[in-house]
C-alpha cells in the first residue's frame, strides 16, 4: 500500500522486572506526563503511588444502584401486593392476606429487597468498570507492536500516548532511554 | 490494600515450587487450551454427552406426560426434584465461598483454585435452576414466576419463600457469572496474545474487550473485583438461607426448626468443597497440573471440610436435641422413627422403611470426614477423593432425608404414604450430571481454568518494593542505575 501514510501513536517500553517498570514509573510521573500508562500482566500493587494515580471511585456508583435496587423492589412489592390502583395501566396490584399478615407487611419483603439491592449492584459495577475504563476498545493502536503480546505473559511495558502534550519524538524517548528499558518502539497508527 | 500482608496459615512463603516464573504458569494453563485434548477428555465428554442427550430425552418426556411420570404422590409432593434442586445449588456455594469469601480473607491459596470453582458455581446453579422450572411439568408457564404486566392483573404473592427463591437463585446466577467473567477478562487477553492463528485470537480477542493490561485498568479493575466479592458474600449465605426458608417456613415436622438457615449453609459450602476436590484431583492429573495446584492447596481445603463436617454434624445432633426437648409427639415420630427408625414406636412393629437414608448420611458426612483430623489423610490423593465422593453422596441423602423423611408420615396416620422413585427420576438426576460435566468439560478445555493474573501476582517478588526504590534513587551515586531485581 503505497499511499499509506502513518503517524507516531505512542512510546512502548519494555522492562524486565518490577522494580525497573516502578522505578521508570516514577519518573515519567516526575516528567510531568499526563496520557501514559503501565501495561503488566497482573495488578501490580503499589503502582497507583508510583503513577500517582487518584484513588478509584467505582464504590460510588456500586453503592447508588444498590440502593435503587433496594427501592425498586419495595415499589415493585407495595404496588402488586398491597395496594389496588392501576398505575399507566399496567394492572391494579393485588393485595393479598396472606398467614394473617397484613398486604403491605415489612418483613417478608426484605430478602427480595436484598436480592434486588444485589442484583443491581453487580450490573453498575459491571458496566461501570467496563465505561470508566473504556472497554471494549478493540483496536487501540498498541496491538501493532508485536513485542506487547508479552504484557500478558511476563513482561512490563510503560506506553506515552502522543495525545500527550509533553509528548516529543525526541525528548519522550530520551526520557525513556533513561529509565534503562531492555527495549523501545514508536508504535505508529494509519492516518484515516 | 493489605493483600501482601503475611498469611499466619502459610508464612510468608510461596505457594508454588521454588523459581516458579510468570512465564510457566501461562505455558501451564494457556497450554491446556492450546494443546490437543488428552484421550481421557474425550472418553469423560462423550460420556456426558450422552447423559445430556439421555436428560433431554427424560424431560420431552415428562412435558409431554405431565409429572405422573415422577414418584411424588401424595403426601410426598416434593421429591427428588426439590432435592436434586438443593443438592446443585449448594455445590455451588464453594465456589462462591472460595473465590469471595477467601478473597476478603486474603486467603492467597485460593489462586490456584477459584477460577475453578467459579465455574462449577454457574454450570451448578444451572442445573439447579432446571428443577423449579421444570417441577411442574409445564415449563412453559414459567413466566408466571416474575412480576410481568398481563391482562389478567395477577401478581406474585411475594410473601412466599418459594418467591424469594426465584429473585434468590436468579440473582445468584447472573451476580456468579459477572464475577467469574470479570475475572476472565485478563486471561482471555493472555489466550489472545499467545493464538497462532486468527479464528482464535478473533475469539479470544472478543472476549478480552481489548484487554491490554493498563495498570489505569488494573486499578478500577481490582476495586470492582472486590466490590463483586463483597456482594457475593451475603449473597452467598442469603440464597441458601432462602432455600431453608422454603423448608423452615411451612409447619412440617423436620422442616419447621430455626437451625435451617445456617445448616443449610454449612451443609452447601461442605458439599461444594467436596465437589471442587473431586473435579480438581481429576482436572490435575488428565492436565498436569501438580505444580499450581499442590498438595498444600489440597491440605487445606481437606481442613475446611473438617471444620464443615462439624458444623454438620453438631445440626443434625441439635435437631435431635430439640425434637426431644419439645416433647412435640409430631416432631419426635419424625426423627426418632422416620430418620433413625426406631421400630418401638411403629404401631407394626417394623423399623422406619428409609432408616437407611438416615444412616447412610451420618456415616457420609460426619464420620468419613473425621480421617481428615489425619495429616496423612489430608495429603492423599486416593483417600481425599474416596472422602469427597462419599461426602457427595452423603449431602444428597441429606437433603432426601429432610424432604422425604418428613413428609411420608406426618399428622395423620390416615395419609401416610411412601415414596419410591421412576426410572424417569433417576434418569433426570443422572442427566443433570450430563449438563454440568459436558459445561465443565468444554470449560476445561477451552478456558483458562486456573486464574492466570492472580497466580501470577502471588509469585515472590511480583510487586515492586517501592522504599527499596526511593532508598536507591537518593544514594547520590546511583541516580539513573537500576534497582537490582530481587
Amino acid at each position: 500500500m503505497a499511499n499509506e501514510t502513518k503517524k507516531p501513536a505512542l512510546y512502548l517500553a519494555e522492562y524486565d522486572t518490577p522494580n525497573a517498570i516502578a522505578q521508570a514509573a516514577m519518573k515519567v510521573r516526575d516528567a510531568g506526563y499526563e496520557n501514559w500508562d503501565c501495561h503488566t500482566p497482573y495488578a501490580m500493587h503499589g503502582m497507583d503511588e508510583a503513577m500517582g494515580l487518584k484513588p478509584t471511585r467505582i464504590g460510588v456508583l456500586s453503592f447508588i444502584f444498590g440502593m435503587l435496587g433496594v427501592a425498586t423492589a419495595v415499589a415493585m412489592m407495595q404496588y402488586t401486593n398491597a395496594f389496588d390502583f392501576n398505575l399507566l395501566n399496567i394492572g391494579a396490584g393485588y393485595p393479598l392476606i396472606v398467614g394473617g399478615k397484613p398486604p403491605g407487611a415489612f418483613p417478608s419483603m426484605v430478602p427480595i429487597m436484598f436480592e434486588l439491592g444485589v442484583l443491581l449492584c453487580g450490573f453498575a459495577t459491571l458496566f461501570g468498570l467496563l465505561g470508566i475504563i473504556k472497554l471494549p476498545m478493540h483496536n487501540h493502536p498498541i496491538f501493532a507492536s508485536d513485542r506487547f503480546e508479552a504484557a500478558t505473559d511476563d513482561k512490563y511495558f510503560i506506553s506515552i500516548e502522543a495525545g500527550d502534550q509533553k509528548f516529543d519524538l525526541d525528548r519522550t524517548r530520551a526520557l525513556l532511554e533513561a529509565t534503562n528499558p531492555t527495549y523501545i518502539e514508536l508504535v505508529e497508527e494509519e492516518v484515516l | 490494600m493489605s493483600y501482601d500482608a503475611p498469611i499466619k496459615e502459610l508464612g510468608e512463603t510461596s505457594l508454588l515450587p521454588e523459581g516458579t516464573t510468570a512465564n510457566e504458569i501461562t505455558e501451564t494453563i494457556a497450554g491446556v487450551t492450546e494443546n490437543p485434548a488428552p484421550r481421557g477428555w474425550w472418553l469423560l465428554f462423550l460420556l456426558s454427552l450422552s447423559a445430556l442427550g439421555a436428560m433431554t430425552a427424560a424431560l420431552a418426556y415428562l412435558f409431554v406426560q405431565g409429572v405422573g411420570v415422577w414418584g411424588n404422590n401424595a403426601p410426598i409432593y416434593w421429591a427428588w426434584d426439590i432435592t436434586n434442586f438443593v443438592w446443585w445449588i449448594g455445590i455451588g456455594h464453594a465456589g462462591t465461598l472460595i473465590s469471595a469469601i477467601l478473597f476478603l480473607f486474603r486467603q492467597k491459596w485460593r489462586t490456584s483454585i477459584n477460577r475453578f470453582a467459579e465455574a462449577m458455581t454457574v454450570f451448578a446453579v444451572l442445573c439447579a435452576g432446571l428443577f423449579p422450572a421444570i417441577h411442574t411439568g409445564r415449563p412453559w408457564f414459567d413466566y408466571y414466576l416474575f412480576p410481568l404486566p398481563n391482562q389478567m392483573d395477577m401478581w406474585p404473592n411475594f410473601k412466599s419463600p418459594l418467591m424469594w427463591d426465584v429473585f434468590a437463585v436468579s440473582t445468584y446466577l447472573t451476580i456468579s457469572v459477572i464475577f467469574w467473567y470479570v475475572g476472565l477478562i485478563p486471561d482471555f487477553a493472555t489466550l489472545r496474545d499467545r493464538s497462532k492463528n486468527l479464528t482464535r485470537k478473533r475469539i479470544y480477542g472478543f472476549f478480552a474487550l481489548g484487554w491490554r493490561g493498563a495498570h489505569r485498568h488494573w486499578q478500577h479493575y481490582e476495586r470492582a473485583y472486590l466490590i463483586l466479592a463483597g456482594i457475593s458474600t451475603p449473597l452467598v449465605l442469603s440464597v441458601h438461607s432462602v432455600v431453608s426458608f422454603d423448608f423452615a417456613t411451612s409447619v412440617v415436622p423436620g422442616w419447621h426448626t430455626t437451625i435451617f438457615p445456617p445448616y443449610f449453609v454449612a451443609g452447601a459450602v461442605f458439599s461444594g468443597f467436596a465437589l471442587v476436590m473431586t473435579l480438581m484431583l481429576i482436572c490435575r492429573s488428565i492436565f498436569k497440573l501438580q505444580n499450581i495446584v499442590t498438595i498444600r492447596h489440597l491440605d487445606l481445603m481437606n481442613k475446611f471440610m473438617l471444620g464443615t463436617a462439624l458444623l454438620v454434624g453438631y445440626a443434625y445432633a441439635m435437631e435431635f436435641f430439640i425434637a426431644w426437648y419439645s416433647s412435640n409427639p409430631y416432631e419426635q415420630w419424625v426423627f426418632f422413627h422416620n430418620r433413625l427408625g426406631w421400630g418401638q414406636l411403629d404401631s407394626s412393629g417394623n423399623w422406619g422403611p428409609l432408616w437407611w437414608a438416615y444412616y447412610a448420611m451420618v456415616f457420609c458426612n460426619v464420620i468419613v470426614p473425621q480421617i481428615f483430623w489425619f495429616k496423612r489423610a489430608r495429603t492423599s490423593v486416593p483417600i481425599m477423593l474416596i472422602a469427597s465422593v462419599l461426602i457427595n453422596i452423603g449431602m444428597w441423602f441429606e437433603r432426601f432425608v429432610i424432604i422425604v423423611t418428613s413428609t411420608y408420615q406426618d399428622f395423620l396416620p390416615s395419609s401416610w404414604g411412601m415414596f419410591h422413585p421412576t426410572a424417569i427420576d433417576i434418569l433426570t438426576y443422572l442427566g443433570t450430571f450430563g449438563l454440568f460435566f459436558t459445561l465443565f468439560l468444554l470449560f476445561v478445555r477451552w478456558v483458562p481454568m486456573i486464574a492466570i493474573a492472580e497466580v501470577k501476582g502471588n509469585l515472590p517478588g511480583a510487586h515492586p518494593d517501592l522504599h527499596a526504590i526511593q532508598a536507591h534513587d537518593e544514594a547520590p551515586d546511583a541516580v539513573g542505575a537500576p534497582v537490582p531485581a530481587e
